[in-house]
């Protein structure tokens, strides 16, 4: 049972207009959560919203699992009133995870947007390796940029509107990057998590660089646990599931 | 007080009326890290074919209020497959397994109870309706009394396990298809399958779902459900099995009032995975309260008048 538990809202607080940090008090009999892997939250306790809703582990902290999300619709709506020190059931930690760089790999991590909540985790541990190229709209929607100083070897930004770091895409950057002329070619390997068109766009540049590339994905989910088929995306062997095989997925197996 | 909550589906006995909807639980293992599988009555696994089957494209599934929409199309690993990988896990727990299954014809609906019918650990099986027939212009087996008629008779020769027909509450009359499937042999009903719906999305103007229309579920088609089930039970006499919307026990109660002989208990487990349990400890506690001994003594109450 420790993988379905209830758990104490510790902190509930906003970083950004639309964006919350939510901290949760989880039992120690969870199993240790890693990189890219996924809860399922309750949002209410009644039945509209019906269903939990996924969230990535952004942090695991002494103060228990964070989690970043985005205020979106109904259930994110509710959520983001709720109080400290009020219960929620919580299913997790599921799905795959990040699989961690070789010693002589440097990693390329890609966040586009609320994607920073998936990958973020991952840079912490890799302390200090991690080349993050991290996008946004505008300098203000760079969620966490201070916190992920202190962990990436560096951070490469790029906003829609040119208000921080180079004015285009990551996928633009990331592209400009890897054609720099070096010799000899160093080993990397990218991690990926944003909108489809990003994760799309940089599969695409990991094969025509060769490097393997891990990409997170999202579909809509209902229960989390692999049961109910609802959350495919189409792989080389046909509809996979995102909660089970996922959402961690390596990029040459999406069929876009 | 001794409490006897074992109920009879046609030959087979359960030992409490507790079972899981197809296709919610997938094929009992997903849920076998957070409950006892051996506590449930039966275990009813997602809907097979005789091959494999894709499914749709997604987006598959669509929340609505007090409810979801889902457009699987069906995907399964095949009967094989089941056979070879599931079965022998599902064979390590006591409780009855009852395999959902499906055809895109008559002669592979009957090909389908064939080879399911001859594998140890398989108790019953469950026939889905809800799907269309290649063979008479893709209209749903499930709609047209002929046609449920024939499928339901071919089936019934083909098999010797309780035969379960799943009705599809997409009709004028559940009643008239109840009759129909028990006149063509059926042991048991199941009621109800989800209701067809659509939503359409203000931004882009178009179905949410990639399919266009999904199956309807959850606490929203509960009072239908209840409704059909109660139609059901004046007009046959084989044992009905309640499902639509069972979220609590007092949910899975009003079933077995409405006339009811077990429950199936469906989008709940994407809410609570232990909700089958729960509603299994909440009807135990009702009956003690209730100072109802024996479970068959709740079916069909609200008929009394
Ligand atoms: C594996 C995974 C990890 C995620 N991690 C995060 C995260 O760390 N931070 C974050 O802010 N968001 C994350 N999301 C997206 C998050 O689940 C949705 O934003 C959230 O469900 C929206 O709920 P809502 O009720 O506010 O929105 P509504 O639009 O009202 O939701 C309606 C329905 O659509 C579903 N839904 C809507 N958008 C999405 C979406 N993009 N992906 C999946 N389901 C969706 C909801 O779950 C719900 O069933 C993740 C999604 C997945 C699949
Ligand atoms: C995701 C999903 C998949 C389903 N798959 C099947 C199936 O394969 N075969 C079937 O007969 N019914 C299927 N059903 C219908 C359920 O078994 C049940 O009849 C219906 O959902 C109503 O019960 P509920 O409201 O408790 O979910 C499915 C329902 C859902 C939500
Ligand atoms: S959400 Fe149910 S199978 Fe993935």
């Amino acid at each position: 049972m420790s993988r379905y538990f209830k758990a104490e809202i510790r902190e509930n607080r906003p970083v950004h207009t639309v964006h919350n940090l939510l901290t949760l008090n989880v039992p120690l009999s969870m199993p240790e959560p890693r990189p890219g892997q996924f809860f399922m939250v309750e949002v209410n306790k009644g039945t509209d919203p019906l269903l939990k809703r996924a969230f990535s582990l952004f942090r695991k902290t002494a103060q228990g699992v964070q989690i970043l999300y985005r205020i979106r619709g109904k259930g994110t709506e509710i959520l983001k009133d709720m109080k400290e020190g009020s219960e929620i059931e919580v299913l997790g930690p599921l799905g795959t995870c990040y699989p961690l760089p070789s010693g002589d790999t440097i990693p390329l991590i890609i966040a586009g947007g609320i994607g920073i909540a998936s990958v973020f985790s991952l840079v912490e541990q890799l302390s200090g390796r991690a080349t993050v190229f991290y996008g946004a709209r505008t300098k203000n929607d760079l969620l966490m940029h201070k916190e992920l100083k202190g962990f990436a070897k560096e951070i490469l930004v790029s906003t829609d509107d040119g208000s921080a770091g180079q004015k285009g895409t990551i996928a633009d950057s990331l592209s400009a990057f890897l054609s720099r002329p070096q010799s000899p070619t160093p080993k990397y390997r990218i991690y990926a998590c944003g909108p489809h068109p990003l994760l799309k766009i940089v599969s695409e540049i990991a094969r025509e660089f060769k490097i393997s590339a891990n990409i997170s994905m999202e579909e809509h989910m209902a229960c989390g646990i692999g049961a109910c088929l609802g959350c495919v995306v189409r792989t080389r062997d046909g509809y996979t599931r995102v909660c089970k095989e996922g959402p961690v997925f390596e990029a040459r197996e999406i069929v876009w | 007080m001794t409490m006897d909550l074992s109920v009879r589906i046609g030959s087979l006995e359960l030992k409490n009326p507790v079972m899981t909807a197809s296709g919610t639980f997938g094929y009992g293992e997903e849920y076998a890290e957070f409950l006892d599988l051996s506590r449930l009555g039966a275990v009813v696994v997602k809907g097979l074919s005789l091959l494999p089957k894709e499914g749709n494209p997604p987006p598959r599934i669509v929340e609505t209020a007090s409810g979801m929409l889902n457009a699987i199309g069906l995907q399964n690993i095949g009967i094989q497959r089941f056979i070879d990988e599931k079965i022998p896990f599902l064979r390590t727990y006591d409780t009855k397994v009852i395999v959902n299954f499906f055809g895109d014809s008559i002669d592979e609906y009957v090909a389908a109870a064939e080879r399911l019918s001859s594998v140890e650990g398989i108790h019953g099986l469950e026939m889905n309706i809800s799907c269309p027939n290649k063979q008479a212009g893709w209209c749903i087996f499930g709609t047209d009394p002929r046609v449920t008629a024939q499928v339901v008779s071919a089936v019934r020769k083909a098999t010797p396990l309780p035969l379960i027909v799943k009705l599809s509450p997409n009709v004028t009359d559940i009643s008239l298809m109840a009759k129909v499937a028990e006149e063509a042999g059926a042991d048991a009903l199941s009621v109800i399958n989800t209701l067809t719906g659509m939503v359409i999305d203000i931004k882009t103007r178009k179905p949410k779902l990639a399919n266009r229309t999904g199956g309807l579920s959850g606490p929203a088609i509960k009072p239908v459900a209840v409704r059909m089930v109660y139609e059901v039970f004046k007009a046959v006499k084989v044992p009905v099995i309640g499902m639509g919307g069972i979220m609590h026990p007092d949910d899975a109660i009003e079933f077995l009032l409405a006339g009811a002989t077990a429950v199936a208990v469906g989008t709940a487990n994407f809410v609570n995975p232990r909700a089958t349990i729960d509603i299994l400890d909440g009807i135990m506690a009702y009956m003690k309260d209730e100072k109802v001994e024996d479970i068959n003594l709740l079916r069909g109450a609200a008929h009394a008048i």
